[in-house]
């Protein structure tokens, strides 16, 4: 809003509502809770940056001089189990997620704020657990177990580690089970499901994939340890077990869990295009529906990481199929924001330019995938690093391209303060850059054949490695930027007032920072969303 | 008139997040329901690998399932079923605000749970004894180095397959075991409420609540017992 | 839950000895060898049994839209776990 006077913090608000060790860490408030998760996951993600940086260090060489082999598997191991079950998974929905929700629907809350708080010490306590494993003497399985390797030969920390993300399990489970309960029962009255912000749709398809795919991992990396320990024979062949049944049980949530990583990306950019479009997005129920639909046939093609396992091939066909169908509602999202831009007035502020990187990347991701979901050519290409930079695009491209952008859209309504603009586009310049450089050239050293997982390559290969390797040098470089400014804010950051961007929805009706309990009064939901036409309404800081 | 001020005459076991207790009984409800869906899943995996290796090994799950004793079985769904039934009704007895019968309800589901485990423990003990150091080995029914199939009336391949079978009935029976055995606490911290008088009809949610839990764990059995018991006593 | 409905204790009971008859039944059924029904007849009495337990011992019979749809929703789910693994072990033109 434009007033003559610069906007200030408001007196109270959920940061200083509390003070001491206390009362962050018994908080029950969704906001605090929010805050102790993007400490803990960034920390997870800088340790993960580490392992990634090993990785590339042992690449620049053909003949993996650097390191051993067995250094090598531990620390492409970490960094896979790290990113995958510590960053990817928890990041939106634990941070944004939690912050924003019970604002987004007029809530004073989540619906179990205990259960919140609860969620975020399994999280650490599994975190602990992983890292023990991880730090003290490694584990070299890869990310995904697979047996017999992980049961019968591996001579590292198997079973900590299952322990690890068996705990860690829970925390996401609980928190999609908050985020469904949440957004039936406790929506503000007018708030219907179709006035719902698509971020809320978003974590609501979300949290379901949570719920119903991550017993199924947690009850299978249960059996690897039992088998290990026990030598039960679930997964052993010489025992009459069957190692492909590990595999079909792993990816039955290990697929649908990479859309647990994209879709509150996706709900992030669709705030975001809508609001720096000027525009209301275009096509509201196709994006919220196809979210639910990608939750649902995101369950049916988990053996397209399977097609050269020995699986049956009739079997791999159907699996090929639903692949293909699969792709579906996330182009229809893609063609959703691109209309959005059409004929609205695009504001080129750091959290746009995330949306521009995310569309783009996440197209790129999304068509190479369509080489790996056809029977055919996936022969030719699975295990190579072409796999390694169709999911990195995805899930670097697309999910922290969304999560940037987010953190930079609502950093203002979480910190009361504003960061300063010219560091941001800087800053998505450089890890664009980065990006493209580190991944780009994989797809080519997979297409030539160079495996994934390997400490090795042949020589021929080397530079394109040494441009990978550089371009993960500049994007861990420019990482620093955010982390670095976004910190300064904290501190130094001016004022945001309530609602800077001039965005529509509930949360900017509130003071930046909120106040602890969100709302002073229910609010009435009489709008649209993303109803653009009209100008937010003017409120004072007392909602 | 805000509705969320906190304010005099609101219901004690009213949360400050909710407008109403109407919303938090709703809330709850669907928090355990959806609980009990990602409990469904994680059964579901094991029982995924039962179909898997049944198919694959008829003949030594039929001669694995034919060395379980069907009459400990049926007595322990029966014990189950019956907790089942004390279960519902400490639900029940909240709902009509007696609330010594509620205690009294739920420390006879506790004990039909307790006798199902104790059942539990003989049979375990009577397959895993013969396995511990020191012991002969014979009979021994764990998994592993010192599984002894010559008692389950099969031979060849078939023989080292049991192993399987038994590794399915210790990893499902075990889980389920373990389902129950945290479960009992809870109950009883339920009933220790209960006999402070917490409930009344207005409001006895956490009965409800660990009566959904309790009776999807018999549902778990309910299955389990044909499943492992009762293959091929014909 | 859904409002003030409170069911009868006759019900329960009445649910109590159903199940327990059910149950000498699998047992009695599996004496009996019917050939490739012996599955389903096993199966059918548990899920009788069990879908008894739900609707009145779980009170989801009186409880509303979103409760079925919760519970059909993760019985679907488990079922394409079961039925999609199932494409591939079945199809197997080698020994399984």
């Amino acid at each position: 809003m434009m007033t003559t006077q610069a906007p200030t913090l408001p007196e109270k608000h959920y940061l200083n509502a509390g003070y001491g060790w206390r009362s962050w860490l018994l908080t029950t408030d969704h906001k605090r809770i929010a805050v102790l998760y993007l400490i803990s996951i960034t920390a997870m993600f800088a340790l993960g940056s580490f392992y990634a940086a090993l990785v590339r260090w042992n690449l620049l060489v053909p003949d993996g001089s650097h390191m051993s082999a067995e250094t090598y598997n531990k620390a492409f191991t970490a960094h896979g189990v790290i990113m995958v079950f510590f960053f990817l998974i928890p990041s939106i929905p634990a941070t944004l997620g939690n912050f924003l929700i019970p604002l987004m629907i007029g809530a004073r809350d989540l619906a179990f704020p205990r259960i919140n708080l609860l969620s975020w010490y399994i999280y650490v306590f599994g975190a602990a657990i992983t890292l023990y494993a991880l730090l003290a003497g490694g584990l070299d399985t890869g990310w995904t177990f697979y047996t017999p390797y992980s049961t019968v030969y591996a001579q590292s920390n198997v079973v900590i580690a299952v322990v690890g993300v068996f705990v860690t399990g829970f925390s996401s489970i609980l928190t999609g089970l908050n985020f469904i309960v949440t957004i039936h029962t406790m929506r503000a009255p007018g708030m219907t499901w179709f006035r719902m912000p698509l971020f809320v749709w978003a974590h609501y398809a979300t949290s379901i994939i949570q719920v119903l795919g991550t017993p199924v991992v947690a009850v299978t990396i249960l059996l690897v340890a039992l088998e290990r320990i026990f030598h039960f024979g679930f997964f052993d062949p010489n025992r009459g077990g069957d190692p492909i049944l590990f595999q079909h049980l792993f990816w039955f949530y290990s697929h649908p869990a990479v859309y647990i990583m994209i879709l509150p990306a996706m709900g992030v950019i669709s705030e975001l295009i809508t609001c720096f479009s000027r525009k209301r997005i275009f096509g509201y129920s196709f994006i919220a529906m196809s979210s639910l639909a990608i939750a649902v046939i995101g369950f049916l093609v988990w053996a397209h990481h399977m097609y050269v396992s020995g699986m049956a091939v009739y079997s791999a066909m159907v699996f090929s199929a639903l692949t293909y169908l699969v792709a579906v509602p996330s182009a229809i999202k893609t063609f959703n924001w691109t209309a959005t831009l059409y004929k609205g007035s695009v504001q080129w502020d750091t959290p746009m330019i995330y949306v521009f990187c995310f569309i783009g990347l996440f197209l790129i991701g999304g068509l190479t995938g369509l080489f790996l979901g056809n029977l055919g050519t996936d022969v030719h290409l699975t295990d190579t690093y072409f796999i390694v930079a169709h999911f990195h695009y995805i899930m670097v491209g697309g999910a922290i391209m969304g999560y940037l952008g987010g953190l930079h859209f609502w950093w203002p309504k979480i910190t009361g303060r504003r960061y300063l603009e010219a560091w941001g586009k800087v800053s998505s310049l450089l890890i664009f850059v980065g990006f493209n450089l580190t991944f780009f050239p994989q797809f080519f050293l997979g297409y030539v054949g160079m495996p994934r997982r390997y400490h090795v390559y042949p020589e021929e290969f080397q530079v394109l490695n040494v441009l990978s390797t550089a371009g993960a040098t500049i994007l861990g470089f420019g990482y620093l930027f955010p982390f670095s400014y976004l910190t300064y804010s904290v501190f130094k950051g001016r004022p945001a007032g309530n609602n800077p961007w001039k965005a529509k929805g509930l949360e900017w009706t509130t003071t930046s920072p909120p106040p602890a309990h969100n709302f002073d009064e229910t609010p009435t939901v009489t709008e649209e969303a993303y109803d653009y036409a009209t100008p937010p309404k003017e409120k004072s800081a007392l909602v | 008139m805000s509705e969320l001020a906190a304010g005099g005459g609101q219901h004690p076991a009213l949360q400050h997040h909710f407008r109403d207790l109407e919303q938090q009984k709703a809330a709850s409800s669907l928090g355990m329901w959806v609980f009990i869906a990602q409990e469904i899943l994680f059964f579901g995996g094991i029982f995924m690998a039962y179909i898997v290796y049944r198919i694959k090994y008829p003949e030594a799950f039929v001669a694995g399932s034919h060395h379980l004793s069907w009459q400990v079985g049926f007595f322990n769904t029966l014990v189950l079923i019956g907790s089942s039934l004390t279960m519902a009704m400490a639900v029940y007895s909240a709902a009509i605000g007696k609330s010594r019968r509620v205690v009294g309800f739920i420390l006879a589901t506790v004990l039909l749970g307790s006798v199902f485990l104790g059942v539990k423990y003989f049979e375990y003990a009577e397959k895993i004894g013969p396995c511990l150091p020191g012991a002969s080995g014979v009979g021994c029914l764990v998994p592993g180095e010192r599984f002894d199939a010559s008692a389950l009336g099969v031979s060849g391949e078939a023989a080292g397959h049991t192993q399987i079978f038994y590794s399915l009935y210790f990893g499902m029976t075990g889980l389920h075991a373990l389902h129950m055995i945290i479960g009992i606490p809870i109950l009883l911290v339920i009933a220790r409420a209960a006999w402070k008088e917490r409930y009344s009809p207005e409001w006895h949610t956490p009965v409800e609540m660990v009566g959904l839990y309790w009776h999807f764990v018999d549902i778990v059995w309910i299955f389990l017992f044909p499943l492992l018991y009762l293959i091929g006593a014909h | 839950m859904s409002g003030p409905h409170v069911l009868p204790v006759r019900v329960y009971l009445g649910i109590f000895a159903a199940l327990s008859v059910l149950t000498a039944i699998t047992v009695a059924t599996a004496q009996f060898d019917f050939g490739p029904l012996n599955n389903l007849v096993a199966l059918g009495i548990a899920t009788t049994k069990a879908t008894l337990v739900v609707l009145y011992f779980m009170h989801a019979r009186y409880s509303g839209k979103l409760t079925a749809v919760v519970i059909a929703t993760s019985i679907g789910f488990l079922f394409i776990l079961f039925f999609l693994t199932l494409t591939d072990y079945l199809s197997r033109a080698w020994a399984l």
